[in-house]
């Protein structure tokens, strides 16, 4: 924590201080700050999430722009993965789990009867908070989406979208000799910007990554940001992390998270710099969480 | 490991009890490790004591004392029309032809009594053995040919010293008169002990030295791959359902419980099943290897479900989230990364389900597996029996000379299981590589 807190400061120092208080009490739920954006890639009102009693998510308005690193913070358990997984309708898997409220995704409600998953996680693809690339080899990892969504006519398609797809995730140069060996065998950090290169792979519209290097080394998360930075241009991400340096580094907007409430929303420096919710404040100076 | 200095820095008490508490922790270790070597010792070791009773009791039935007769064809007696239809030949009294051989050897023996017990050194099989070989080759006709015939059971268990030659002639199964033309037909290298291939390629037989596994073996490979035909692609759908596709809710807990249930119920009353809805309400043939492999199934079912689910189970939930989390399909994330990783546990399940099938008896009983049956089978509908039935059987016939073929067809089912554990390893190996 005080590693944290320094870096804090150092960023803090760097820009106009503004001593003023947060103006929002500790005990208002809802949320301050900026919600929608001009012109959003999805858009959720009003969303729930059960876990058979359990409310987990409670009344979330949030937009996810286009081209934008949205991150989302907050002590664990507050539900950020929860609302993450609601975005690709991954919380289907998850039995007792309900969700209400709207989402829209380009416009379209993805929760609407009509829709299928299986294009929806196409358009909105998934990195873990853990390294999960499958037990095959590193070109099968990259290819099986393009694969079976039938991307691909030709093997030499095929080969063009996995070189691209592994650039992409600066971990061509890593690899190339060896894209035949088990994915499993590479490092942490390689693993994760597989599974990045995986989901790139698909070209979806929103990149949805919870925690994706809380199981990193320093140097591996540094590669991995740079990536994230570089993915911007071409999708919307959406990134869960615990570390709030993370945050202000690669996102655009931040949303702070506190047990199923959305707090605060802003752009990630005013945030940071100048919460306006007192439970905002609190979890950044470290008095919380 | 200690550091003495690390502990002295912390006081230098608690690192001497630490260092006085050693003595007493290395001691049990060693005690737990040699409770673990003396466990896989006596294990090793009635595995030893096992085979070599098995093996020393049935090692000689894989030789066969064997007579050499010179047989005179006689053309008139064969075929006295100089036809050389197959069916004369066919028809044609070959064991005559033995008997005079016999005769001749033994010109002296002349009493009723005594021809019968000389006609009695050669098995049954020999009149056979000269069909064959006749028909094989009538040019044959007309001259004397030297073959070797097996030996009635009596003259092997005697050569093999299984029989006794001493004591009081009335007790004996060998008369002394007999043991004279055996010893006389040894002296003249007319008995010898050979190799008995009639057991790896001959049927059932009341004759202990025509008696071969062959037609046992042929059931059993045949059931088994009905059975395994139908409880492997069976029992993986219905785990692979039950696990990735079901909901979970007071059905399918049923259906767990029930299953859990079955693996524990006798084989028998599968074998009783089998009998009432197999023969009785579809109206399969009895004692055929299809009817042994659907009973077989049932029992073998259980066992393959359990094994894949818990192999299922086993897989990470993470590679599932990674194939949703671009867009597969449940069934497409099932097929190209569960399965494949749950594959070699539910081929170890397969194996240990197909090991029980191999060695079940009770229910072949019920649906008439236990038959006599002569003939190899060619098929799935051929009345068969299987190896355990086949030892069950020979267990319970009164020849001394089924004793040794009963253990030699325990080496002989012994022998297919290892078979079948060795393929099972080997395949596991190659899924395992994949990786
Ligand atoms: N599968 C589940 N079943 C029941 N409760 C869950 C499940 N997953 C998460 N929760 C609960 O929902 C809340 C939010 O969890 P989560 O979204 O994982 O938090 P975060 O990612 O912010 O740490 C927690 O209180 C957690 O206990
Ligand atoms: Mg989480």
């Amino acid at each position: 924590m005080s590693t944290q807190g320094q870096a804090m400061a150092f960023k803090l120092d760097a820009e106009p201080v503004d001593t003023q208080k947060p103006t929002v009490g500790r005990d208002v739920r809802e949320t301050v700050g900026e919600v929608r954006v001009a012109d959003p890639r999805v858009r959720c009102t009003d969303v729930n999430v059960h876990y058979g009693d359990k409310h987990a998510i409670k009344n979330i308005s949030l937009d996810v722009g286009k081209g934008e690193v949205l991150a989302m913070i907050g002590p664990s358990g507050c539900g950020k993965s929860t609302f993450l997984r609601c975005l690709n309708r991954m919380n289907d898997t998850v039995r007792e789990c309900r969700v209400t409220g709207e989402i829209l995704l380009d416009g379209e409600d993805i929760n609407a009867s009509h829709i299928d998953v299986v294009p929806l996680r196409a358009r909105v693809a998934m990195v873990f908070q853990k390294p999960n690339p499958f037990p095959k080899s590193i070109y099968e990892n990259v290819a099986f989406g393009p694969r079976i969504h039938g991307l691909c006519n030709s093997k030499s398609d095929l080969d063009v979208v996995v070189e691209s797809s592994l650039r992409k995730a600066n971990l061509w140069d890593e690899v190339k000799d060896r894209l035949d060996d088990v994915g499993t065998g590479l490092s942490g950090g390689q693993q994760q910007r597989l599974c990045i290169a995986r989901a790139i792979a698909i070209e979806p519209e929103v990149i949805l990554m919870d925690e994706p290097c809380s199981a990193l080394d320093p140097i591996s998360t540094a590669k991995v940001e740079q990536l994230i930075e570089e993915l911007r241009q071409q999708f919307s991400i959406v990134i869960v992390t615990h570390s709030m340096q993370q945050a202000a580094r690669v996102s655009q907007r931040t949303a702070y998270f506190h047990m199923g409430d959305l707090i605060e929303v802003s752009e990630t420096d005013r945030l940071f710099i100048k919460p306006r919710h007192q439970l905002t404040e609190d979890y950044i100076t470290g008095r919380f969480g | 490991m200690t550091n003495p200095t690390k502990a002295s820095t912390e006081g230098a008490s608690s690192f001497a009890r630490v260092q006085a508490g050693m003595a007493r922790r290395r001691a049990a270790e060693r005690r737990f490790k040699l409770l673990g070597r003396a466990a896989v010792g006596i294990g090793l070791l009635f595995l030893a004591v096992l085979l070599t009773s098995i093996v020393s009791r049935g090692y000689t039935a894989f030789w066969q004392t064997e007579m050499r007769l010179d047989v005179v064809l006689v053309a008139d007696e064969i075929d006295p029309e100089g036809t050389r239809l197959v069916d004369t030949l066919h028809k044609a009294d070959y064991s005559a032809l033995i008997k005079q051989s016999l005769r001749d050897m033994f010109p002296e023996v002349s009493s009723r009594r005594d021809r019968f017990a000389l006609y009695g050194l050669v098995s049954n099989g020999a009149a056979f053995d000269l069909r064959d070989r006749v028909m094989a080759d009538p040019s044959l006709i007309g001259t004397t040919v030297s073959l070797w015939v097996p030996a009635d059971d009596d003259v092997d268990m005697l050569m093999k010293g299984h029989i006794d030659r001493e004591g009081p002639e009335a007790d004996r199964r060998i008369k002394d008169t007999t043991l004279g033309w055996i010893d006389q037909l040894e002296a003249d290298g007319r008995l010898a002990l050979r190799f008995n291939t009639a057991f790896f390629t001959k049927g059932d037989s009341r004759d202990p030295e025509l008696a071969g596994i062959r037609g046992a073996l042929m059931g059993t490979i045949f059931t088994l791959v009905v059975t395994l035909a139908l409880s492997f692609p069976l029992g993986v759908a219905a785990a692979v359902y039950l696990e990735e596709f079901a909901p979970k809710n007071r059905w399918t807990d049923l259906i767990e419980v029930n299953i859990n249930n079955l693996a524990a119920v006798p084989s028998i009353v599968f074998g009783l099943l089998g009998l009432a809805v197999f023969i009785n309400v579809f109206g399969l043939p009895r004692s055929a290897p299809l009817l042994g492999g659907l009973v077989l199934t049932l029992m073998t079912l259980p066992t393959i479900i359990i094994a894949s689910r818990a192999a299922l189970k086993s897989v990470p939930p993470s590679i599932r989230d990674a194939a949703l989390g671009i867009g597969a399909s449940p069934m497409q994330a099932t097929l190209f990364h569960v399965i494949p990783l749950a594959l070699p546990g539910m081929l170890t399940g397969t194996i240990i389900g197909m090991a029980q099938a191999l060695g079940e008896t009770a229910p072949l009983l019920m649906i008439g597996m236990v038959a006599f049956i002569a003939d190899v089978p060619q098929g799935v509908f051929d009345p068969a029996t299987a190896l355990p039935v086949q030892i069950y059987l020979w267990a319970d016939s009164p020849e001394r000379a089924f004793v040794e073929r009963t253990s030699a067809a325990i080496m002989v089912l012994l022998a297919f299981l290892a078979l079948m554990n060795l393929v099972a390893v080997l395949l596991r190996k190659r899924f395992e590589r994949r990786w």
